[in-house]
Formats: structure tokens, sequence, C-alpha cells
């Protein structure tokens, strides 16, 4: 763990709502406290009184079960009280508004919501209004902040530290959350970043964050030391911006063929769920290179910090 | 803020504890431990970060001098079992707790610079039984400056320091702060 600052940083946000308004430093914080939740995992008693008495409420507006099982055990292990609410079973779906639902949570006394929703900006919504702490936990095309995190910590993690190394993300860019956050946390630790995909999905745009922007794999990935695949999703395309299944993997699609080009050392990482065969050849997910199971297993570890350091603090 | 003005206090008024005070007080602890430890194999020094771990590591030396035996020493960090969530306005980095495993049959002597209300002992204490169940648990501090808030005393204690609610222990070590070993009393500015 090189990239350890012994600086005198004491943590102050309430709600982690994207990792744009992070500093490196606060994002170095996140991850050195991750470490120390990773190491409740190995203990005989898995589980710590950080969050006793509080209570979590995971709001999901778009479904999700990775990222809401990982909060949930993530909360528990904390020792806080845990409410799922999905869309279907909220009010929602007999028209009251975002902000009626989320104030009848905090009037239960939810003292953290965890929020997934397909608009961009309505976890930052909710924060200006209620005094509960609001995580994150995917917004619209706009953020995915704990999956960015868990991405810098399992690539410091293998890697020693984030700066300096090239990191290439590859496939739908224009839709994706997780490439955002990774994007902006990535540039703010110190990586060179090279996006590669269709060019529907991948505009040259993307270059004014601090990015290269690439449209040719074969000639990108000898020089990667982390392939980040990102997963095609089919329920934001419109048919117009995709080639084709088969097309895409001939052209971007991460065979044993092509892997063939990638240092021995480069780590290949996937935010799952995982199209097998699409983004990634099979045999290659399950393989020595890849780090994804390792991935879920940090998730854990950073939600834990997360919640730990937004829903520890003492709000007004 | 007010750790500035402290600094610039204390360096006005002399120490309470200077170097030599602060090593011979740490002498008597191993002293003190290694006589109520037949058996210093199976002792482990746990260390509160960031001071209590320098306070244990130094203890181990000592011990390990004047015995020729060497105690497993190690880290743990109370900050997760803490009995004031969303009561502080910021929270400081936490560490990595890290203990030589298994517990059971091992004597665990949490090492703490200044003891002073008992909650961070308490919360230590709860730390140490997420890892297992070792035989005892007992207590060294530096300095005891008394305002008991919990039924917890001091095994080991290197100096009785009386103080005043108000008051607060300034405490340097070298090899954590850059400093030389020193230990103050100030009083606590009022903001």
């Amino acid at each position: 763990m090189t990239e350890q600052s012994k600086s005198a940083l004491r943590w102050q946000r309430k709600d982690l709502l994207g990792i744009r308004e992070l500093s490196a430093e606060e994002i170095t914080f996140i991850l050195d406290t991750a470490d120390a939740f990773k190491e409740v995992g190995t203990r005989e008693i898995k589980k710590v009184p950080a969050l006793r008495g509080k209570t979590l409420v995971n709001f999901f507006v778009e479904p999700s079960t990775r990222t809401r099982t990982s909060f949930e055990i993530a909360a528990i292990r904390l020792s806080a009280d845990v409410i799922n609410i999905s869309a279907s079973a909220s009010s929602l779906t007999k028209g009251e508004t975002l902000k009626d639902t989320a104030k009848i949570l905090e009037a239960n006394h939810a003292d953290i919501i965890v929020l997934r929703h397909s608009s961009s900006g309505a976890p930052q919504f909710l924060a200006e209004r209620l005094t509960s702490s609001i995580i994150n936990a995917g917004d619209g095309a706009h953020e995915h902040p704990t999956q960015a995190l868990l991405d810098l910590y399992t690539i410091r993690e293998r890697k020693g530290a984030v700066a300096g190394l090239h990191v290439v993300i590859v496939g739908d860019i224009l839709f994706s959350r997780v490439a955002r956050s990774n994007i902006f946390g990535l540039l703010k630790l110190g990586a060179r970043v090279t996006l590669v995909g269709p060019s529907t999905l991948v505009p040259r745009e993307f270059e004014k964050l601090g990015v290269t922007v690439s449209y040719d794999i074969d000639e990108i990935l000898p020089t990667a030391d982390v392939v980040n695949l990102l997963r095609i999703q089919h329920e934001r395309q419109r048919k117009e911006y995709f080639p084709g299944i088969g097309e895409y993997i001939r052209l971007f699609g991460l065979t044993k063929d092509r892997a063939k080009r990638l240092k021995p050392d480069c780590l290949i990482m996937h935010p799952g769920p995982i199209n097998r065969g699409v983004e990634i050849d099979s045999e290659l997910a399950d393989g020595a290179q890849s780090v994804i199971l390792d991935q879920v297993t940090n998730g854990l570890a950073i939600r834990m910090a997360v919640l730990y350091l937004c829903g520890g603090i003492a709000t007004p | 803020m007010t750790n500035k003005q402290n600094t610039r206090t204390s360096s006005a008024t002399p120490p309470v504890m200077d170097g030599e005070a602060i090593t011979r007080a740490l002498r008597r602890i191993a002293h003190e431990i290694i006589e109520r430890n037949p058996e210093l194999g199976s002792v482990i020094l746990a260390g509160i970060p960031s001071r209590g771990v320098e306070i244990a590591r130094r203890i181990a030396d000592i011990v390990q001098s004047l015995a020729q035996t060497s105690v497993e020493t190690g880290v743990i960090d109370v900050s997760m079992h803490r009995d004031d969530v969303g009561k502080r306005a910021e929270l400081p980095r936490v560490q990595a707790s890290r203990l030589p495993l298994p517990l059971e049959n091992k004597t665990v002597i949490i090492v703490d610079d200044v003891f002073f209300t008992g909650r961070t002992a308490r919360a230590a204490m709860d730390a140490i039984s997420s890892f297992g169940r070792p035989a005892r648990i007992q207590l060294a501090a530096l300095i005891d400056r008394g305002h008991r808030e919990l039924p917890i005393r001091v095994d080991y204690v290197g100096k009785n320091l009386p103080t005043a609610v108000g008051e607060r222990v300034r405490l340097r070590l070298e090899n954590v702060d850059g400093e030389p070993d020193a230990v103050w009393l100030v009083k606590e500015e009022k903001a």
C-alpha cells in the first residue's frame, strides 16, 4: 500500500454522490479505510458495532442484485438495521414524487439512504433536501462512485499504486456511469486512461476530460497495465448506437487470441454482470489475469468504508 | 486550530516528563510485565494507534533485552468499536488491526498512551474479542490521568498524572511525531 498518505485529513462528508467532487486525498482516505474493513473480513467475528442503532434504507428504483446485496451485507457487518425497497414495492408507482417518498423515509428515521435511480442527479436532489446520509449506488448515466472506488482499490491492491499506470476502458462508455466515475478517479490518482470502443459509444468529446480515445483495441492492448471491460448495456442501448454482437466481438471483444497481446501482469477487470463471450472470452474471465472476483470481495470492504464514514459522522 | 495554539503554549512551559523519564517509566512497565507473566511467550502487546503502537514496540524491546525472551506485538484499532457513533463532526483514519492468532491461551496486554475515561480500553476489549478469546486481557498505559467514566482500571502504569478535566495531556514521541520524547500538561484553550 504505497499510496497511503500520512496527511491529517479527517472525513467530513455525510453524502457520497460522485467521484468528481472528491479530492485525490479523500479518495485515498476511503481506500485506506477500506483496508481496515477488509481486515475485519478475516476476523473470527466479521461484524463490528460501528453503525449500531442506525437504520439504512436500500432504495433501488432501478433493478440491481449485486450492488444492493453488497450494500446490504456491508451494512449488516457494521451492525446497522437494513430495509430494502424496490421501485415496484414503493409508492413511486402510485404517483408519489421521489422527494415525498424520501421525506417519508426520513420521517421514519432512515439515517442512511442508498439510492439507485435511473435519473442522473437524483442522489444530489435528495442530499440537498434531507439530513440523512445519501449514498449514490448509480444514477442514470452519471456516476457509480462505489464501483469506481472498488476498481481503484483492486488496482492499488494488485499493483501497489494507481499513479503512472495505463488503464484501458473498453466498450459502452457513452451510457456508462461506471466509466465516468472510473475516469474521474483514475485521473485524480495519476493514471493514464485510454477509452476504446465503437465511435458511436466512445465519442471524441471524452478527450476533454483528459483521456485518450482510440478505436483500435489491438494497438492499445500491449501497453495496458489494466483492461476494464464494461458491460454492453442492452437495456440502455438504442439500435443505431450498437454495431451488433458479432461485429462488436470481432472489433472489441477480449478474445483469447487478442489477449495474447497483453502484458503478462496486465489485470483484467469487469464490473459485472458479464456477457460471457461478448465483452470477454469465458475462459479469460476465469483466468489468472482476471481480478473480477477480487472486485466483488473488495466491493464489500469499500461499501463498509463508505457507510462507516458517511453514516458515522454527526448530522445536524 | 487548537493544536497549533497548544503547541505554542507548551513550548513555553517545561514538560512534566522528558525523554529520560519516559524511558524509565517504560522500563518499570516492562519489569512488571516480566514479573507478572512467567510465560512471556504467551504475551501479546497490542498497541492502540498511533502512539500506543510505538509504546508497545518499545516495551517489547525492553522486555527482550531484560528477559532474553521476545514477546509478540500487534495493533488494535478501536475506531469501529467506539460508542460515540454519529456524534463526531469528522472522522480520523482507521487502521487495520493486526494480532498474532490464535488468541486462545494468550495474555493480550492493551497498550495505550494516555489512560483517561476508559472508553478506548472498553472498545479495545470489544475489538480483541472479535479475533478470539484470549486467556486474559490486561491494560498498560504510559500515563494515567484519571477521570474514569467506566469501571476499568489499568494494570501497568508509567506515571499517575493528576489532571483537571479542562487540561490536556500532550505527548510527543520521536518515531511518531518527529519531535523529541516529552509529555506536557496544557490548559485547553477555549474556542
